[in-house]
């Protein structure tokens, strides 16, 4: 049996939302559990507009999506919250106690009493490229990350992109693979310039090849792939190919939460707007996920949701006990909660 | 107030009145033009408003900028005329301008 890791709040999402539930369930004494698929904190914020300012949190005039990100990290560090990085939920149980056990992609088991999604968008998965006739290539020959550099060695090789991912596993799988040819629409990279250099020497010495351009088609048979058309600027290239792997960045999917029973309206999870409860008692949505009449997908409406929530959260976990309203200003038990003196 | 079309993939026509300082995007979205998403609100970050300037067009609309392009690496079949609507402003001087909408986004 797995090692199974408890928790009061298992949160799924660690974006600006799931970071400021671990404040106002703190404040209740909740620990918490965040989830999420990218490799740090910040959701949306960190991963597509770090450096762009908001407008529109209250106090703040202006402030950095990445700003927020680390405000929120160093308001909610009293409360130490756990975190697992590079992870995806997959299923969700009710045990008969009334808690949850979830699992992840990497078969972790988490246990709650209370779940709340923050998921925003949905988890970031890697997009698939507008290649038609590339969904039978999937997970045989054309893959969207690499695990095992082995599963690569002696074949002929296309890496699609012009950002780090491509360019880093170019210089990589170079010399285990029998061919390289990275495909990228154009001479720019965004990746970094060292690593452009060290490709455009590479292909100098004939290490490898690359070549300008959209892949347009696939060759093969039973996901077995042969060849990858190239159009170029000179017109259609044909490419030996045995592995391709595309790197296009990432979109969002609500991906496996779409089959925990909760009712979906159009990939949103419908609440209520007294507690942001799902239509399973206990399961609670927060943040752009969550839809009820009047939402508006702001991050300062996604931190009223929370507070409110923690409200009903608590009554989950500490059933019977009052629940007494303070002010962070004036509460010295919240104040000892954050580790300051009024 | 400066006249803008887009033109859906199916060729329907969607003539609209922007006003000078707003996006294509944001006009595009206001209209309910098929085809324009804007996952990202106009950030910059997602290549999901994705048009073909018109010919006609491309000189006066002018490059993307390093940013811009960046994204459009991430479009479905990138053209040389191909833009971000959300990067596109509205001025007096695009009055008539007609931009394409892609088969798909992404």
């Amino acid at each position: 049996m797995t090692d199974i890791t408890r928790t009061d709040v298992l949160i799924v999402g660690a974006g600006p939302v799931g970071l400021f539930a671990v404040f106002e369930l703190g404040l209740f004494d909740m620990k918490c559990h965040l989830i999420d698929i990218l490799d740090r904190p910040g959701g949306q914020c960190a991963e597509l507009y770090p450096e762009k300012p908001i407008y529109d949190i209250p106090g703040w005039p202006s402030i950095s999506a990445q700003g927020l990100v680390d405000k929120l990290l160093e308001q909610i560090a009293p409360f130490k919250p756990d975190f697992s990085y590079n992870r995806m939920v997959s299923s969700l149980e009710k045990l008969e106690d009334g808690s949850f056990r979830v699992t992840t992609d990497e078969n972790e088991v988490f246990e709650a009493k209370v779940v709340v999604i923050a998921a925003g968008g949905g988890s970031f998965q890697p997009k698939r490229p507008p290649i038609p006739g590339i969904e039978p290539y999937e997970g045989k020959s054309v893959f969207y990350s690499v695990r095992r550099m082995e599963d690569f060695r002696g074949h002929d090789l296309v890496i699609v992109g012009g950002g780090d991912s491509a360019l880093d596993w170019t210089l990589n799988l170079q010399p285990v693979a029998k061919s390289v040819t990275l495909v990228h629409r154009r001479p720019e990279f965004r990746a970094a310039p060292d690593s452009v250099n060290k490709m455009y020497a590479m292909q100098e010495m004939k290490q490898l090849e690359f070549q300008v351009g959209q892949v347009t088609g696939l060759t093969g048979a039973d996901g077995r792939l042969s060849s990858a058309t190239i159009k170029g600027p000179d017109g259609d290239v044909e490419v030996p190919c045995t592995r391709m792997l595309p790197f296009f960045g990432l979109t969002m999917k609500l991906g496996p939460i779409a089959e925990w029973g909760l009712n979906l309206q159009e990939n949103l999870i419908p609440v209520d707007t007294e507690k942001f409860q799902t239509s399973v008692p206990g399961i609670f949505a927060v943040g752009d996920i969550n839809w009820y009449p009047g939402k508006l997908k702001l991050i300062l409406s996604g931190f009223h949701e929370v507070a409110l929530m923690a409200q009903a959260a608590k009554r989950i976990i500490s059933p019977g006990e009052r629940i007494v309203f303070q002010y962070t200003t004036s509460s010295t038990s919240l104040q000892k909660k954050l580790g300051v003196s009024g | 107030m400066t006249k803008l079309t887009f033109i859906a993939h199916d060729g329907t026509h969607f003539d609209m009145d922007a006003e000078n300082g707003s996006t294509v995007m944001e006009n595009a979205i206001r209209n309910a033009v098929p085809g324009i998403e804007a996952e990202c609100g106009g950030a910059c970050a997602c290549a999901t408003c994705h048009v073909y300037v018109d010919e006609a067009w491309t000189a006066e609309v002018g490059e993307p900028e390093a940013m811009e392009e960046d994204m459009l690496d991430f479009a479905y079949d990138v053209q040389p005329n191909s833009r971000l609507s959300c990067q596109i402003k509205v001025r007096d001087a695009l009055d008539g301008l007609v931009v394409r909408v892609p088969a798909r986004q992404g």
